[in-house]
């Protein structure tokens, strides 16, 4: 079954088009990586899906609905959850506030009802043992966790990463590919934007090149890695 | 004998400047909104307790409680419907309409009650005192300061143990993302403005009792709210508390010496303050 499907998505800041007729469909459970050059319109796509920009063209349905007019409240209760590339934590909260804020709140539910939910996905982020410290006070690493668990608390059905594993040594890295591949397994939708590729390419059924605010090109992951087109302009290789 | 009664009236007038100042603290740590019509607002909800209590022959006390739920109705909408427009990047948007919002109220009540002096009657309680060895301990002033410490030691229970406190501290970190987690920003401030009207009416409760009061009476209430936010220090509200009591000890000491240098004193106190200590007392260690 689709879960979000993107038609003929279009938007320009003045002169510069950050997205150019996208298209694509997402299947529920699917994981769908997206990859790009910097300033190709990746995190740009992110916003539209959840609503903080707003569409010049095109339409958006999450889970059979039409989405394009819904405020990024509404999208986020119906199950879209997202992490920000430069984490964005809400820093004079505790880690555990952090997350009981999104969970009462993005799934319209009492506090206590959430808290274990929670607890049990601070354990599963490895944040547990700094549930009390205030947000602001985490290293890169925590905040990234801090991003996703967050994200995990509102329940979504799909899942927008961006940038996840950026900036992240090697062994950091591979334990949070870990935790994204169980909640993946879970059931839980996930569309990935990264440069760190073989982590994504470890997780991502599908991947999907961004190039100018344009799909260059969707499909397997290898397929894609190998396409003469993606590795120019890509990867800058000669091929 | 003298000095411990002076030093006691002087503290529990800060009761009554703590309560002034809570309010308006409120708005601003969570909105960064600096509500320049914050006086007229508590001028506004001292008519509001009188016009109850005289139209309806009740008790000031029952009246603020009537008062209370309208002045978080009125809060709340004008919040939601021009205040929010108001907020962003640019500081100066806000203190514009809450200063024409100001000269507005003020010349409404003008209109609406004239420029007389008022009083919200109390009866017997008005003078009442308890005798406490040597200092006779007004039964109002002291309400007022327990009322400061209870609105306080509700608020900081609200905002740092509810859910919708800590929706407040999300929302005012960040909006934008607070509402990709399922908050409403808008909806968020405007109940935070109802609830700084809430004290607000607590606040014209015990002003209107105490006080004479007229129409032009609020921007020096904003004055007072505003000097004992700054010398407790931005963010606290214990701090507005021990603002409140540094600025009442002062005016009451300078009273003494001679009744005319009481306001005068006041800000003497305040600008030592500032001077010496610029982020007040116990100013929030994160901001």
């Amino acid at each position: 079954m689709t879960l979000l499907q993107l038609d003929g998505i279009s938007k320009s800041f003045g002169a510069l088009t950050v997205a150019d007729d996208i298209t694509f469909s997402v299947s529920e459970g699917e994981a769908l990586g997206i990859i790009g050059p910097n300033g190709a319109g990746k995190s740009t796509l992110f916003n539209l899906i959840t609503g903080t920009i707003g569409a010049d063209k095109g339409s958006i349905r999450f889970l059979g609905e039409d989405v394009t007019r819904v405020s990024p409240m509404q999208r986020c209760l119906s199950g879209i959850g997202r992490t920000f590339q430069i984490p964005q934590p809400f820093e004079k909260l505790t880690v555990f506030e952090n997350l009981l804020v999104a969970g009462a709140f993005g799934q319209q539910r009492g506090e206590r009802e959430v808290a274990s939910e929670c607890a049990e996905i601070l354990v599963e982020t490895g944040l547990i043992a700094e549930a009390n410290k205030p947000a602001g006070s985490l290293s890169l690493l925590q905040r990234k966790r801090l991003e996703l668990a967050r994200a995990l608390a509102t329940k979504p059905k799909l899942l927008l990463l961006d940038e996840i594993a950026g900036g992240l040594t090697e062994g950091e890295c591979a334990v949070l590919v870990e935790t994204i591949r169980a909640v993946h397994r879970r059931g839980v939708t996930v569309i990935w934007i990264e440069h760190v590729l073989h982590a994504l390419n470890s997780v991502v059924d599908h991947l999907l090149v961004l190039h100018f605010g344009r799909v260059l090109g969707l499909g397997a992951p290898q397929d894609m890695m190998n396409s003469q087109e993606v590795r120019e302009i890509y990867l800058g290789m000669e091929v | 004998m003298n000095i411990i009664d002076t030093l006691v009236q002087g503290i529990l007038l800060g009761g009554l400047y703590a309560l002034f100042a809570a309010g308006l603290s409120i708005v601003f740590g969570i909105m960064r909104l600096v509500n320049l019509a914050h006086g007229d607002l508590i001028i506004f909800a001292a008519f509001a307790i009188l016009t109850i209590t005289s139209m309806f022959g009740l008790n000031p006390f029952v009246s603020a409680l009537i008062a209370a739920p309208l002045m978080f109705a009125a809060g709340w909408l004008l919040q939601y419907f021009l205040l929010n427009r108001t907020l962003g990047k640019d500081i100066l948007p806000p203190l514009l309409v809450t200063f024409g919002l100001s000269i507005i109220i003020q010349n409404g009540l003008l209109e609406g009650f004239a420029a007389d002096s008022r009083r919200v009657p109390l009866g017997s309680l008005e003078a009442a005192t308890i005798p406490l060895g040597a200092v006779n301990i007004g039964v109002m002033p002291l309400l007022t300061f327990l009322s400061a410490i209870v609105v306080i030691v509700g608020l900081n229970t609200l905002i740092y143990r509810a859910p919708i406190g800590r929706a407040f501290r999300a929302t005012s970190d960040d909006p934008v993302t607070a509402g990709l987690m399922g908050i409403r920003p808008q909806r968020i401030f405007a109940t935070a403005t109802g609830l700084a009207m809430v004290v607000v009416t607590v606040a014209a409760l015990y002003l209107g009792t105490r006080a004479n009061f007229d129409p032009s009476a609020g921007p020096s209430r904003l004055i007072y709210a505003f000097e004992a936010v700054i010398i407790g220090g931005l963010g606290s509200l214990w701090g507005t508390l021990a603002g409140g009591v540094v600025l009442g000890v002062a005016q009451t000491i300078g009273a003494t010496i001679n009744p005319e240098w009481q306001i005068l004193a006041g800000h003497i106190a305040f600008l030592a303050v500032l001077a010496f200590k610029p982020r007040g007392f116990f100013p929030r260690a994160v901001d």
